[in-house]
């Protein structure tokens, strides 16, 4: 993991910077110290540790055997319940209904895979509307969230005015305030929404797709200003000068300095909107074919609970688009959420 | 300026609309910051600060499906009823308990294995540690529903390898009957699941930040409470532990906010609202508001608000650390 440190985000932005102004150096340097700050800073101090010479002598190396063997429990730990889900999904029917139960599947067979991505998960829909349906709300609330986010991070980070520190705390509390203990009170708001507007916003993916887009905002807005802020303003002051309107400082200047934080923002927000279960399960009810993939997960869990193979097909597919994005974000997954507390 | 004198850049930057040069009075011409922060404040004040304030309000009325009916009275004031019900309720006094004690149970062993794992990686030569830290990655990103069916499955009776594998271990070191186990059906086997998944899912994030953490400590520190004749013991509280305390108290006060609220795993684990005795909080409210007949939309508020009371206790100490911190201004 520590191949992926924020190196890659500072080093884009530098470039960019130095692109725009020409000359480049102060710009430059002013962006990528503010970037490392506003990543928490953690990973500019990343080599000091490893850069000991270790003496190879072998009583030392049986000295760290332990270490050794301890690192290899965690990761066993850590990967055995995600191997067990893959490999049930490949093991044919015989082998899972079985108490001889076997760490590799004997006659692997795709006849899972095929079962959940062919047949009907809930009768009349099958697995393509449903990926569809996660697809559309999760990428249009991310969209929607990314671009309201960052309007309000500019404001954040670009000006003084009176409100602004009461408007961060009641991000950081609206980002605490837990979705379970709402969802009565936001179920009923939406009711009444759709009885104000003639809109049925439940029942269908209309109501899911606003609350994933609020719910992203917080943390969206709290990981964009620090990006913002570590554009420099003299950038931003000379393009104004030069004549640029304040769409074209906008697209031109901040846009490209402030893309490697939206990307990073928008995985994280997808991430949880792909997840997110309580909301989607109060707000379709009955829908079937409005339904997301974890509630079509949980749905054919209730009817057919002993289908392992399928269940476990249809948890590896839900998982595998997490664990791309992840590799992405893993690094600013831990600054975004310390936000800062790594300084030391 | 300096910048109007280089032309390249400065064709870099200028638009199309070249002719109309808007100088000084409107530096920047950016619009004052309430407009720009307006659409996220107004979507946030309706779809999550309005029902907050909702949630209060039906916590201190009877409200049930009934009242949503369009020719009934709407929610009616109902005296602290729900409050006085909940005092002595000893179903709700359980479910509290229980939600503090494994709360506290899945908070403290994950920054405790967390923070062991922390230290482990930062002492393990980068290629091994990197490896390390890519399998917890795996438990990291698993979804929440994903994670709790493969538990389920894990643990399931007859053909769950756990049951499988305590079965074939010999009778005299874990007893008899595992084969046939059901752990879904006791709180105590149920919460000691629920505490398994949690704890799998949260401690490589905790794992990573302790990481971040140490690579931050100067490692002269080290060296002079090494030449003091501080052990790894005394090292760690003595130096890692005092420097890494900000980090610490966040860890701690975002895992106290992520596990008090726990539900998808509860959902999948207990697969059922039949059994009052392993609900947690946030079940207990979904059930009062979603599958108790008739649904009870003032209790489960009532409920809720409690719940959400012992967050924002949580919640001030985690402003304070970031407001020291300076990340409010």
């Amino acid at each position: 993991m520590t191949a992926i440190d924020n190196s890659a985000g500072s080093t884009a932005r530098e470039h960019a910077a130095r692109e725009r102004t020409g000359d480049g150096s102060a710009g430059a340097a002013g962006a990528t110290g503010g970037a490392a700050g506003a990543t928490g800073g953690a990973a500019g101090a990343g080599g000091d540790g490893a850069g000991r010479v270790y003496r190879r002598s072998p009583l030392r190396r049986l000295r760290r055997l332990p270490l050794y063997l301890a690192g290899v429990a965690v990761f066993l730990f850590s990967v055995f319940p995600v191997y067990w889900m893959v490999i049930t999904a490949f093991k044919p029917v015989g082998e899972i209904f079985t108490r001889d139960q076997t760490l590799l599947p004997q006659a692997p067979t795709l006849a899972h895979f095929d079962r959940v991505l062919n047949g009907q998960l809930i009768p009349g829909v099958n697995f393509w509307q449903f990926l569809a349906n996660s697809l559309f709300v999760t990428v249009s609330a991310v969209a929607m969230g990314a671009f309201l986010s960052l309007l309000a991070a500019v404001a954040v980070a670009r000006f003084r005015f009176r409100l602004r520190t009461a408007f961060v705390i009641l991000l950081m509390v609206i980002q605490m305030v837990p979705m379970e203990a709402m969802i009565i009170s936001i179920f009923i708001n939406f009711r009444q929404l759709s009885d104000l507007s003639g809109v049925q916003l439940l029942g269908n993916l209309s109501g899911l797709l606003i609350v994933y887009t609020a719910v992203s905002l917080p943390i969206t807005i709290m990981m964009l200003r620090g990006f913002v802020a570590a554009v420099p303003k003299e950038l931003e002051e000379a393009a104004a000068i030069d004549g640029a309107g304040s769409w074209t400082v906008f697209w031109r200047i901040l846009m490209p300095l402030v893309a490697p934080g939206l990307v990073a923002a928008s995985i994280f927000a997808f991430i949880t909107a792909w997840n997110e279960f309580i909301v989607a399960l109060t707000f379709l009810g009955r829908s079937t074919e409005d339904y997301t993939l974890p509630l079509t997960l949980s749905y054919y869990f209730g009817r057919f609970g002993t289908e392992w193979g399928p269940i476990m097909a249809a948890s590896t597919l839900l998982t595998i688009p997490v664990m791309i994005f992840f590799l992405f974000v893993q690094r600013r997954m831990v600054s975004g959420l310390t936000m800062g507390a790594v300084k030391g | 300026m300096a910048h109007t004198v280089e032309p390249a850049p400065a064709r870099e930057v200028r638009p199309l609309e070249d002719t109309e040069a808007a100088p000084a009075p409107r530096r920047r011409g950016l619009p004052t910051p309430y407009l720009l922060i307006a659409p996220a404040l107004i979507l946030l004040a309706i779809v999550l600060l309005w029902p907050i304030v909702q949630m209060v309000w039906y916590s201190l009325t009877s409200f049930t499906t009934r009242n949503l009916l369009p020719n009934q009275p709407g929610p009616t004031w109902n005296d602290f009823a729900h409050y006085q019900k909940l005092l002595t309720d000893p179903t709700f006094w359980t479910i509290l308990r229980n939600t503090v004690v494994v709360c506290v149970l899945m908070v403290g062993i994950t920054m405790v294995l967390g923070t062991l794992v922390g230290l482990l990686l930062h002492k393990l030569p980068k290629w091994f540690s990197g490896f390390v830290a890519l399998g917890m990655m795996l438990a990291w990103a698993t979804p929440a529903l994903s994670a709790s069916l493969v538990f389920r499955w894990l643990f399931l009776p007859e053909r769950g390898l756990v049951n499988v594998m305590l079965d074939r271990m010999p009778d005299w070191l874990v007893g008899g009957g595992w084969l046939e186990y059901n752990w879904f059906l006791e709180p105590l086997s149920l919460f000691s699941i629920l505490v398994t998944v949690i704890v799998w899912q949260s401690f490589p994030f905790v794992a990573v930040s302790v990481l971040a953490g140490l690579k931050s400590i100067p490692h002269e520190l080290y060296e002079a409470a090494r030449m003091d004749g501080a052990g790894a013991w005394k090292a760690f509280w003595n130096v890692t532990f005092p420097m890494l305390r900000p980090l610490f108290a966040l860890l701690l006060v975002l895992q106290v906010i992520w596990d008090l609220r726990v539900f998808t795993q509860l959902y999948i684990l207990a697969n059922s609202f039949q059994n009052k005795d392993v609900y947690l909080l946030s079940y207990y409210i979904y059930q009062q508001g979603f599958s108790a007949n008739p649904a009870n939309y003032g209790m489960g508020s009532a409920i809720a608000v409690v719940m959400t009371v012992m967050i924002l206790a949580v919640t001030a100490y985690y402003l304070r650390i970031m407001i020291r911190q300076g990340e409010t201004r």
